[in-house]
């Protein structure tokens, strides 16, 4: 048997442990397999940040062909569930109790000053509370107002008021379904959750109970554990990855407008940064606790907060911009929303590939380093 | 059996329960590190207000009303300009690379319309890679469009609408995201270091074998199961007040309602954190299986709860799936007694399915540690 064949028997005895010992443990299950298909339930049908059927209180407090036909405006939008009022103050107490989000208040004095030509005021009061649902209602507000307005001043042979009309066009997303951004973002959450957070707390629970030592002292070089130990977790990352893609393209209408061998090659990138870093975390904390925990911290919450999957990082403040030039999540993210909708823009995938490659090898290293220590 | 006894016995073990916790310097770190790592990280960085838009503009028209129009683009804390462009085949690749994120197109004729008294278009091209903040970014510019059109309208004469829009927010009056995300991180936060702390609890002992032990005791289960909830909940209590400092004192979130409000629901939401806590605590064995047990509960307990994304934007099936999950009630009375000044009786509809949750998820915990009696 030469050296190349005694290599590859090694490797293979050892992914083969390694499978197995993922498939018996109930918790490995759990988060390689559990948590995606809830993740991705929760995400494809569930969550949501399009506003719809917004309940809106309208008070008319003299109802005559003008405010009926304002009302009928909210009534055909698809964004409004009206409620009328004929006094503000029962709308006000319906506001309180969150049975309205918000109400549109047309005074008596609404239908005179419309004809005077006297600027007309519909007072309109929100529940601030969410602030970015009431930002998306009172564009929704605007939008049916501006609509009244075009319609009110076709039908009396008038020219339209405003000076500027704002047109406007969301490219790669015209409908502005909060779901197409939602789900490819989710593919780097369930790698994170495989390759960082699973692999951690797996080989860290060796540490601990000392088997990591015990193979150690078998003829396996520390090049042939490593890779025996991450090749698992590897396939396993990937098949969440193909999964998720063909749901998302197949299930919930996600377009594919880039390609999929980039797609393929850049979470390739992605799964080992991964690895490196549930490696990495596993080998500092040497303990399944403390690194399910770090794991968490670390790497969880960050593909979710600060990756720009749902939270805008050109917003935030500038020392936390800083921090998220290191969590790998970010680059990937920005991978998967150009690949998935708007195409192969390589300006962008290749400088983001670049930098998850970059990480690749500082993490990398360091694992190379904290490995080498041990053995010592 | 007579009532002082049980309390002595009660008061022994929830004493007992807060030295094994407080001497682990594991579970002191769950205590501490993540929770401070958490309220900083979402505090800063969860926001849906958007600084610093990268724009450009392609502005073919030169005349001095589109001038205005752009430098009050600009002027905007918003936005930001980025480049100009002077033709119409550079916009697709600044927004394809993501360069900015809006561009304005405004036409030849664009000044010209408005001198004569025409209404001019102008059009806004938005990278939707992310479409909420597209949309965000819409509404922003919506707002200086409308504010240029009634300036314009006052100056000219010409253009008034014959009806007008007056916005105001109740609550949270700048809409600012931040009030609604950091009361929310009272909620979740509380719920993360309860669940932990609860669902160690007993998978610790039974991970080192004591928890036979302290079957055989004189204690009852439902001693047990007090004994271990009250640790709980006394941290919880500690962990949200610190919390709620912070985000009076620190993030500068308005208190406007009533403190016991709070308190009552934050009892409530413990009670029903514990229970859930104790639940997974009874069915694993071991503390590993106890923290993923939580993590399983805790992802979906949080989509699910209205911290990010509203409940009213969900299916209506999954509607019904967030009424079993205490923190959507919880996010309700905390953001109620913040911003919106709420007391107890507006709340009254949060307070009791928290109880309900609570006393059943105690119930089956109960019913679970006897069952692992024999």
């Amino acid at each position: 048997m030469n050296a190349r064949q005694a290599t590859r028997l090694r490797l293979c005895g050892m992914v083969r442990k390694e499978s197995l010992q993922i498939l018996r443990d109930p918790s490995s299950i759990a988060v390689a397999f559990v948590l995606p298909v809830v993740l991705l339930f929760l995400f494809g049908y569930g969550v949501s940040l399009d506003a719809r059927d917004i309940p809106l209180g309208i008070v008319i407090e003299q109802a005559d062909a003008a405010t009926q036909s304002l009302a009928g405006s909210f009534e055909h939008s698809k964004y409004f569930i009206p409620r009328y009022y004929r006094r503000i103050q029962e709308a006000e107490t319906a506001l309180e109790r969150r049975d309205i989000e918000g109400i549109v208040w047309l005074r008596n004095n609404f239908t005179r000053r419309l004809f005077t030509g006297d600027e007309a005021p519909i007072a309109v009061r929100l529940n601030g509370v969410d602030s970015n649902q009431a930002n998306l209602t009172q564009g929704y507000i605007q939008g049916v107002w501006q609509g009244w307005l075009t319609r009110y001043a076709r039908a009396r042979g008038k020219p339209l008021g405003n000076p500027v009309e704002l047109e406007y066009r969301v490219w790669f997303n015209q409908a502005v379904t909060s779901r197409l951004f939602l789900v490819p973002g989710l593919i780097a959450i369930i790698m994170t959750l495989i390759g960082s957070m699973l692999t951690a707390m797996v080989i860290a629970r060796e540490w601990e109970r000392g088997t990591m030592e015990a193979v150690m002292v078998t003829p396996l070089r520390t090049r042939e554990l490593l890779a025996g130990k991450l090749i698992p977790y590897f396939v396993l990352g990937m098949g969440g990855m193909l999964f998720t893609v063909a749901l998302a393209v197949w299930q919930f209408d996600v377009p594919l407008r880039g390609s999929f061998w980039v797609l393929a090659l850049s979470g390739a990138v992605f799964m080992l940064v991964s690895l490196a870093v549930g490696l990495l975390i596993s080998i500092v904390s040497k303990n399944q606790f403390v690194a399910g925990q770090i794991a968490i911290v670390v790497t969880f919450l960050p593909a979710f907060i600060l990756s720009g999957f749902i939270f805008d990082i050109g917003s935030m403040p500038a020392p936390i911009q800083v921090l998220t030039h290191v969590v790998p999540a970010r680059y990937f993210v920005t991978i998967l929303q150009t690949l998935f909708l708007a195409g192969d823009v390589w300006p962008i995938l290749w400088r983001n590939i670049a930098a998850l490659f970059v990480l690749l090898f500082i993490f990398g290293a360091l694992v190379r380093k904290k490995t080498h220590m041990r053995l010592d | 059996m007579h009532w002082t006894h049980t309390l002595q016995n009660i008061l022994a073990l929830a004493v007992k329960e807060f030295l094994a916790l407080l001497r682990d310097k594991r579970s002191r770190i769950v205590l501490i590190g993540p929770p401070i790592a958490q309220l900083l990280v979402f505090g800063y960085a969860a926001t849906f207000d958007l600084d610093n838009v990268p724009v450009a503009v392609y502005n073919e028209d030169g005349g001095g009303a589109g001038r205005e129009l752009i430098s009050r683009l600009i002027g905007s804390p918003h936005f930001e300009l980025v480049a100009e462009l002077d033709r119409d085949a550079d916009i697709a690749p600044l927004i394809d690379r993501r360069e900015a994120l809006l561009v304005l197109h405004l036409g030849q004729r664009f000044s010209a319309d408005l001198e004569q008294g025409r209404s001019a278009a102008v059009q806004a091209i938005l990278d939707g890679r992310n479409s909420n903040t597209a949309l965000i970014a819409v509404n922003y510019l919506r707002g200086i469009v409308m504010e240029y059109n009634r300036d314009r309208a006052g100056r000219t004469g010409i253009g008034k609408p014959p009806a007008v829009l007056e916005v105001g927010a109740w609550y949270n009056e700048n809409l600012r995201s931040r009030w609604f995300i950091v009361p929310g991180i009272v909620g979740l936060l509380t719920l993360v270091v309860t669940l932990i702390v609860t669902a160690l609890s007993v998978a610790r002992e039974r991970e080192q074998g004591t928890f036979d032990q302290l079957l055989v005791t004189p204690l009852r289960p439902v001693e047990i199961l007090i004994g271990k909830a009250v640790p709980g909940i006394v941290i919880g209590v500690l962990e949200a007040s610190f919390i709620i400092l912070l985000a009076a004192f620190w993030f500068d979130v308005p208190l406007r309602g009533s403190i016991g409000a709070l308190y009552l629901g934050l009892f409530l939401f413990l009670l029903s954190a514990v229970g859930i806590g104790l639940m997974i605590s009874a069915i694993c064995v071991t503390q590993q299986q106890a923290v993923l047990g939580a993590f399983l509960f805790l992802v979906p307990a949080v989509i699910l709860s209205g911290f990010a994304t509203p409940i009213a934007n969900m299916p209506e099936a999954v509607q019904y799936l967030t009424y079993v999950d205490p923190l959507r009630y919880f996010l309700v009375v905390v953001r109620g007694v913040f911003l919106e000044g709420d007391g107890y009786a507006l709340l009254q509809h949060q307070y009791w399915p928290m109880a309900i949750i609570g006393l059943v998820s105690l119930a089956i915990a109960g019913w679970l540690f006897r069952q692992r009696m024999y």
